[in-house]
């Protein structure tokens, strides 16, 4: 274990405020990136169906969904920064002893950053004024930032829950590699539940808004393209993140068995252990299955440590649960459209789909924040992984009640401005234009 | 060697920061007063035009910034983040408001709505670069001890070097992008425009030489070590170069030759950045903590400063089409009001 190279822990009143501080502001981050990982794609996706057919239709519903893209992108753009200070002004002591450690990271992830902004700019100011296969070009490196810049914070939250490329001699930290700990185990399943995550929010969302529409009498070729571009995404998304979800879930059973007990509350190491649905139906041996592949499979509890080293495991139970209910409800909903696609080559036209389409977007949500909730309160109370606590890490300076009371309302009030910019933005009349081919 | 280069690196940022992102601010100084709905449109809408396609590359050279620190010198980034929380803070406040509004405001449907966003806008424009540079006064003077949260609070930043620092980080943002605007409005053959900026150019220029002056003045008896530095060798080669480049600016903003005024201009500033840097050289947290002392892992500025290099091979071409269609007018954004 270790303390810190500023000087050890401090007296801070109210570290549960800063870790509430950092949980809404990754909140409030996470799904704005959903967007930035998918959103590029689909509407690249829509650009490429106007080049090849040449119905200027798509370019319309293309162009339209970049301009979303764009404002959605610069709330992420700001939010991301506050992420970037807060891990110095929540967490100077984690950033002083492990800064040149996991930062590799984040400096790939700059590089990222321009790439998405700049091109992003080109592709959305571009429209008009750029040759049709050039446009369409600015757009792939969106895409391709999308990916590399989830990589690169994935795997900064990979080393913290599996903390590599260092060794701790006398509570100091030596032997830095910087590369170990770039490509540590927990990134890969971290990076692709992420990925197919972003997918799934963005698709299920963006579909909600039209079946909207779609109910409110809106149905017209807009909106039933909307539906089927962006569903189709999400349908196929769902069933991939079950499997990712299982490897998830082994992987966490492998390295940080604590957290797995965490995930059923199971107190001692059981044999056969049981997994317990939502309605606290229990089914026997569920859990070493999930974790195991294997029934009679032995499930360490959270009594392997002391007390004090275990995660809160009410709101880790409750996480889990939402994420793997939703995830499943996902997939069946997906399903249902692509069967009925397959078989009739049309939506569902039960409007209990289209209502199904609506809860699903938040739904999502829900299991995206959930799955963080998992992760990182899982971890707890270590910030590095049983390398540095959490109350080590923490600031001494004043007044974090008060930053996170501003902070709180600041963003209520940009989510407020936001949601009702779109709404207004998704009502606006779709303008294709006679000669845009 | 490799700590002096990685600094190189952070220093680079933070110029291109300054430079760029001030200017950003800088054009929301311009909103701000550009006055009443009626009046100030014209110049708003030049402003809007001119920044809405780069105003989030120019930020990222912050996030570039605050990642090179946490990397390159950890303890460093710990002892400045902690002791200065509270500018820091206001900074990151001014920047969800400021980046929310300017995204938002083209979606506004009522003349009220505009103007709520577009105060927000301007408002969080001021704010943001007077607490960076009031942050950045608290380094320059010492005020940042090493250690989680050592320094005061509040005084470690509200000394009369920071207060002019951040004064003079208002200053100089508007004047860049008053020099900036200009540019744009002769190459959008805006004569007015052109007129206005003009005489935006030239006040702005005036007050941010003023400060600089009192600036020097101000550290002098506050800060002994660090005007030495800026008084002897090369520290004083970038003082006498900054004033010199912010003479020929103001000569060429009086003759409209705005084109070549940006570079001098942005010397101008440059000079003061790389300035400071030199003469509290080497420390990197006066007066204890050397850039040396502060550095991070060696494997890690290795890695660090082979990325850096591979990704400005990635980023600068990218970033200099993104400037030329931009400055050719290629990237403009209709905005179709709606009633
Ligand atoms: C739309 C979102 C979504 C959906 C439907 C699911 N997940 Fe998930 N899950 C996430 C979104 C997510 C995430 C993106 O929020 C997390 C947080 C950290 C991570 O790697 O992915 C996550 C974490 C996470 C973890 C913790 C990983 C760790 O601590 O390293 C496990 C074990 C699972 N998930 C398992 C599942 C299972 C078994 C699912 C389906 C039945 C499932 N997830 C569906
Ligand atoms: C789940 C984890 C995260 C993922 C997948 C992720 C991914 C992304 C993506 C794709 C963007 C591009 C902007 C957008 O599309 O909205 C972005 C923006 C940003 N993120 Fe995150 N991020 C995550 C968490 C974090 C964390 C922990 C930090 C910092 C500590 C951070 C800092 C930033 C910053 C600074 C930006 C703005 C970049 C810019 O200026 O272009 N993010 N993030
Ligand atoms: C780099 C990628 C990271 C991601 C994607 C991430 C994501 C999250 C999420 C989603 C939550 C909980 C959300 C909620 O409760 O609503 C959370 C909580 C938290 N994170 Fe992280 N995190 C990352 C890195 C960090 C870092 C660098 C720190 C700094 C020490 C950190 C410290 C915490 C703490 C202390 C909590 C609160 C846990 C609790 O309430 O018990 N995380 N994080």
């Amino acid at each position: 274990m270790i303390d810190g190279v500023l000087g050890g822990p401090v007296d801070q009143d109210y570290l549960l405020q800063a870790r509430q501080m950092q949980a809404m502001s990754f909140a409030v981050h996470i799904p704005l990136v959903c967007f930035g990982i998918a959103f590029p794609a689909m509407v690249l996706f829509l650009e490429g169906l106007w080049l090849r057919t040449d119905d200027p239709f798509y370019r319309a519903l293309a162009k339209r969904w970049s301009k979303a893209m764009l404002i959605l992108f610069a709330v992420g753009v700001v939010t991301g920064t506050i992420l970037s200070f807060e891990m110095g002004l929540l967490w100077p002591e984690f950033m002083a002893t492990f800064g040149d450690v996991f930062g590799l990271a984040f400096g790939v992830e700059g590089v990222s950053f321009f790439i998405e902004a700049i091109f992003i700019a080109i592709y959305v100011y571009g429209w008009d004024r750029l040759p049709a296969r050039v446009h369409f070009a600015a757009g792939v490196p969106i895409v391709v930032a999308g990916l590399s810049g989830s990589f690169m914070v994935i795997s900064v939250n990979g080393w913290m829950n599996q903390p590599e490329g260092f060794s701790v001699r006398g509570g100091e930290v030596v032997d830095v590699n910087p590369l170990d700990a770039l490509f540590n185990k927990n990134l890969w399943h971290e990076l692709v539940h992420m990925y197919i995550a972003g997918f799934i929010v963005a698709g299920f969302l963006v579909a909600g808004v039209y079946a909207y529409g779609w109910l409110r009498g809106r149905r017209d070729r807009h909106h039933r393209v909307g539906i089927v571009v962006a569903l189709s995404v999400a349908a196929l998304a769902a069933p991939a993140q079950l499997l990712v979800g299982d490897w998830a879930a082994r992987t966490v059973a492998d390295r940080q068995p604590v957290k797995l007990a965490a995930f059923e509350g199971l107190e001692k190491t059981t044999k056969g252990a049981p997994f317990t649905l939502p309605g606290g139906i229990e089914i026997p041996d569920l859990l070493s299955v999930l974790a195991f592949h294997d029934p009679n499979a032995t499930v360490t509890g959270l009594d392997s440590v002391p007390k004090d080293d275990r995660p809160p495991t009410g709101i880790v139970k409750v996480s889990f649960r939402a994420m793997v209910f939703i995830g499943t409800a996902l997939t069946a909903l997906g399903g249902w459209f692509l069967w009925t696609w397959w078989r009739h080559g049309r939506l569902p036209s039960s409007p209990w789909f289209h209502r199904a389409l609506v809860a699903a977007g938040p739904l999502a949500l829900v299991a995206l924040i959930a799955g963080w909730i998992t992760t990182e309160v899982g971890r707890q109370p270590w910030v590095v992984y049983q390398v540095m606590r959490t109350e080590s890490a923490v600031t001494g300076a004043s007044g974090v009640p008060v930053g996170f009371a501003v902070l709180g309302l600041v963003y209520a009030g940009l989510a407020a401005v936001t949601f009702v910019m779109l709404h207004r933005f998704s009502r606006g009349p779709l303008e294709v234009e006679a000669d845009a081919a | 060697m490799l700590p002096d280069l990685v600094a190189g690196v952070a220093l680079l940022a933070l110029t291109a920061y300054v430079l760029l992102g001030g200017a950003d601010f800088g054009a929301g100084f311009w909103d701000l007063t550009a006055g009443g709905a009626q009046r100030g449109a014209p110049v708003r809408a030049m402003i809007k035009r001119a920044m809405s396609p780069v105003w989030e590359a120019n930020h990222v050279w912050l996030i570039f910034l605050l990642v090179v620190l946490w990397t390159g010198f950890p303890v460093a980034f710990g002892s400045i983040t902690s002791t200065l929380a509270v500018p820091l803070f206001l900074a990151g406040i001014g920047i969800i408001l400021r980046g929310g509004a300017f995204a938002l405001k083209g979606e506004a449907a009522t003349i009220a709505e505009a103007r709520a966003l577009g105060a927000t806008f301007a408002l969080a424009s001021v704010l943001t670069p007077f607490a960076f540079g009031a942050a950045a006064g608290a380094i320059a003077a010492g005020r940042v001890p090493v250690g989680n949260a050592r320094g005061d609070e509040w005084s470690s930043w509200t000394g009369s070097v920071s207060i002019l620092v951040g004064l003079l980080a208002v200053a100089t943002g508007a004047h860049l992008a008053a020099v900036f605007l200009g540019a744009d409005s002769r190459r959008a053959g805006r004569p007015d425009m052109v007129r206005a900026f003009r005489a935006r150019a030239l006040g702005s220029g005036v007050v941010a030489g003023g400060l600089a002056i009192a600036g020097l003045l101000v550290v002098r008896s506050e800060v002994p070590a660090l005007y030495d530095g800026l008084t002897s060798g090369a520290g004083l080669v970038c003082v006498l170069v900054s004033g010199a480049a912010g003479l020929i600016t103001l000569r060429l903003e009086w003759r409209e030759r705005f084109e070549a005024a940006r570079y001098t201009a942005a010397a101008a500033v440059a000079a003061i950045v790389a300035g400071w840097a030199i003469a509290q050289e080497p420390y990197l947290l006066p007066p204890d903590l050397t850039v040396h002392e502060a550095a991070g892992a060696h494997a890690t500025l290795v890695a660090l400063l082979v990325a850096t290099g591979l990704g400005l091979l990635l980023i600068v071409p990218a970033l200099t089409w993104l400037f030329r269609l931009a400055l050719s007018g290629r990237l403009a954004y209709e905005e179709n009001p709606r009633p």
